[in-house]
């Protein structure tokens, strides 16, 4: 037969009126949006606390030696571990901001502050969501995003997508991993706990519950500016504590909420975006953002199936407009050439 | 992989009636294909560089770029230039236009090509590449994360493929049985091959949506599946019309018989970018991120380069006696190549941004690397045609060249 205008726009028509109706009918089910994941009940976490870190890095060479790292020399002296940044050798990294002639500590103008860089844990990561060979896994125990990398395949779809940039691949070796805090799961395994928070001198950094550290967080943030406070080092239960000023916080706990929540959490003198933390971000986690996505347009291959039922039958008319025998041959198409 | 004259000696054999198909045969030593040996070759270095010393020692990604043109270029620009057979396939076999038939199958080629070998070069891009079966395995498969959609449909295409190809192999061992056995179920593998192209093009566009804030928002919207999609679809119409022309030019022919199927082409194209723009453009005035326009710098200048080279051709295509010029269907068809290729490479590098002090442009060897590929799929190409009965019995010597 003929291909005659007509019966093109027909059999448009029906497979459009096909295709209009399943989106119809799954758009509800597709619509429910997936809403972001909380913190799990028995979490830990960090905290981070930046006007009591005195820039000793003795959390760098600790979490070097705890994980069995390479030191890192990026001013040629070959003497010290010297990263700038986290790298595929560093889990852990203290930057400092700087203005002006830098004599206050923790102040913004002519001030410093450190800042501490490292996995944030996040609620609902992206890095998590985004590994397509489960390679990045929370735990649901404790929500530590853990990395193994007998899974991994190196695609580096993490380091794009962590909103705080912080997974690393190894761009110098024919065998690279992803380099990440995991919190020290190996230490948990053995009773300990992060070796950044053991062998930090001011309790700047603390490990604990996520539950403990956020009562820590408030109890800080009740303190009332100059005055003299109690501070725990290592963990908010350790006993071990030191008198210090209270200081002036900014009044924003970074991690709380942001992109979803996270584990580690940060107090500071300073606004964030000044220490090199995105501000900003929706407390949505952009997770559940793709997830949503994903399960609108491929949820039970309910869509897919349809559409794939709706082509083939299509194809199949096709198929048997051309022909009146069975020898259907995609390449040597009876009705080819011009009408 | 595309731009090369062979598809387009495809449409001109294919316009001289019905021949059987059959190998062209001929010589595989030609100055064209001694130029692609060399370029494989100097790629081939620079592979054993990366799988020797790793990625560094080759490219420039870096942990503020992770993704750089093997990504971008070889796999997610590459796959849509290797839609035109799903472009055909979609009007010819779905929309059941038998008039475009004969320009099936080149373009369909050209897609077996395009697809394998973007397959193949993600293996390059791997940092642990030995791992790579770990995306379609169970217990290792993550179907949360769009690149395991991305793979996972991207490799069942390859076979589809090759199922929709295997014909032209059984033809030539002889199993003629097999082949009509084939060929009474190919619909519903010509059904799958327009599903998946459909999934995963769509999907490369919602790759970005994780990455947040990290691609501005000129371009990050929940909506860059449907507008990936709609950008691929319209490369694959564009190839085929680059693909005829080029048969024009380099070979003088006469095309007046193709131009009208052409020109029909061109029209799809513009109805395409139409909806493409009204869509892009209203959902940057929803989001309020219309007025980003004029204040990003770079980025706008890189969004309105990409506005003019999508306008373009609609005005042009949009003169119905453009539309019978030749001349005029290419340039309108190179720019909404143009306008694709940047809305890529856009949206997965110059928009995305994790923070001061990175920067990346691509090395020399990353480049060569991706050149040879393009070298390797072209070459495969000529062998494959020489050697199988793939195109129907060529007529005029010029075209066996
Ligand atoms: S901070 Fe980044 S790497 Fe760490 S859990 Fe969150 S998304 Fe993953
Ligand atoms: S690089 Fe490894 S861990 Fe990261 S997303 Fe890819 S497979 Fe997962
Ligand atoms: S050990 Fe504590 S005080 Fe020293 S740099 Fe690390 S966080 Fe700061």
């Amino acid at each position: 037969m003929t291909i005659t205008r007509r019966n093109f726009l027909a059999t448009a028509a029906a497979g459009g009126t096909a295709a209009a109706a399943a989106c119809a009918t799954l758009a509800p089910a597709g619509a429910e949006a997936r809403e972001s994941h909380k913190v799990p009940d028995n979490a830990v976490g960090l905290l981070y606390d930046a006007t009591l870190c005195i820039g000793c890095k003795a959390c760098m060479s600790a979490c070097k030696e705890a994980n069995d790292l390479p030191l890192e020399d990026t001013i040629g002296e070959k003497l010290w571990d010297t990263p700038l940044e986290l790298s595929g050798k560093t889990y852990n990294v203290i930057k400092v901001y700087q203005s002006g002639t830098m004599e206050n500590k923790d102040k913004a103008e002519n001030g410093f502050a450190h800042i501490k860089r490292s996995c944030l844990h996040c609620a609902d990561p992206s890095c998590v969501s985004a590994c397509p060979v489960s390679a990045m896994q929370k735990r649901a125990t404790d929500g530590v995003v853990t990395y193994n990398k007998d899974a991994c395949i190196g695609c580096r779809y993490c380091v794009a997508a962590c909103p705080f940039g912080v997974p690393q691949f190894q761009y110098d070796t024919p065998k690279p991993e992803i380099a990440k805090c995991q919190l020290c799961k190996h230490r948990m395994e053995q009773g300990k706990y992060a070796a950044c928070a053991e062998s930090c001198p001011t309790g700047a950094t603390i490990f604990g519950s996520y539950a403990a550290l956020s009562a820590e967080i408030d109890r800080r943030r009740a303190m009332k500016p100059g005055e003299p406070n109690l501070f725990p080092r290592r963990t908010p239960e350790s006993g071990d504590m030191h008198e210090k000023a209270a200081p002036e916080y900014v009044d924003y706990v970074y991690g709380q909420k942001d992109a979803g929540g996270t584990q580690v959490r940060y107090l500071s003198g300073v606004a964030f975006d000044k220490l090199a933390l995105p501000m900003g971000l929706p407390e949505r986690a952009y997770a559940a953002d793709s997830e949503t996505l994903q399960h609108t347009l491929y949820g039970g291959m309910i869509l897919p199936v349809v559409a794939l039922a709706g082509l083939v039958t299509a194809a199949w008319r096709g198929s048997k407009d051309h022909h009146d025998d069975d020898e259907f041959d995609m390449f040597d198409h009876p009705e080819g050439g011009h009408k | 992989m595309v731009n090369h004259p062979i598809p387009s000696q495809v449409i001109s054999r294919l316009k001289k009636g019905k021949a059987s198909p059959t190998a062209i045969g001929g010589s595989l030593v030609t100055p064209f294909t001694i130029v692609l040996a060399v370029l494989i070759g100097i790629s081939l270095f620079f592979m054993a560089q990366r799988f020797i010393y790793g990625l560094g020692a080759v490219t420039n990604i870096n942990n503020g770029y992770p993704w750089g043109i093997w990504v971008v270029w070889d796999v997610v620009i590459a796959t849509g230039f290797a839609c035109g057979g799903y472009a055909m396939a979609l009007v010819c076999y779905i929309l059941n236009r038998g008039e475009y038939h004969h320009l099936v199958r080149p373009a369909l080629t050209a897609s077996l090509f395009g697809y394998s070998l973007g397959g193949a070069s993600v293996l390059i891009d791997l940092g642990r590449y030995w791992n790579f079966w770990h995306i379609l395995w169970p217990g290792y498969a993550q179907p949360g994360s769009v690149m395991f959609e991305v793979a996972a449909c991207i490799s069942c295409y390859i076979l589809v493929l090759w199922i929709e190809f295997s014909p032209a192999f059984l033809e030539h061992f002889g199993f003629k049985n097999l082949k009509a056995k084939l060929n009474k179920v190919m619909f519903f593998f010509i059904g799958l091959g327009v599903l998946l192209p459909t999934m995963h093009q769509s999907s490369l566009g919602s790759l970005l949506v994780v990455f947040g804030y990290q691609i501005h928002p000129l371009w990050q919207t929940p909506l860059l599946p449907l507008l990936f999609l709609l950008t691929a679809v319209c490369m694959g119409f564009a190839i085929v019309i680059v693909e005829a022309t080029w048969a024009a030019v380099g070979f003088k022919r006469d095309i007046h018989d193709e131009l009208p199927m052409l020109s029909k082409i061109g029209k799809i194209i513009m109805g395409i970018l139409v909806a493409y723009l009204v869509i892009r453009l209203g959902d940057l005035v929803v989001r309020g991120a219309i007025f980003k326009v004029f204040t990003s710098g770079v980025k706008s200048v890189m969004f309105l380069i990409e506005m003019a080279v999508f306008i373009y051709p609609i005005v042009v295509l949009s003169s119905p006696a453009n539309r019978k010029r030749l001349s005029k269907l290419l340039a309108a068809a190179m720019s909404m190549l143009t306008g694709a290729i940047l809305y890529r490479i856009d949206a997965f590098l110059v928009a995305y941004d994790t923070g001061p002090g990175w920067h990346y442009f691509p090395s020399v060897p990353e480049m060569m690397v991706t050149i040879g590929v393009i070298a390797i799929e072209v070459l495969a190409y000529i062998i494959f045609v020489r050697k199988f009965p793939i195109l129907p019995g060529h007529s005029t010597p010029a075209a066996a060249e």
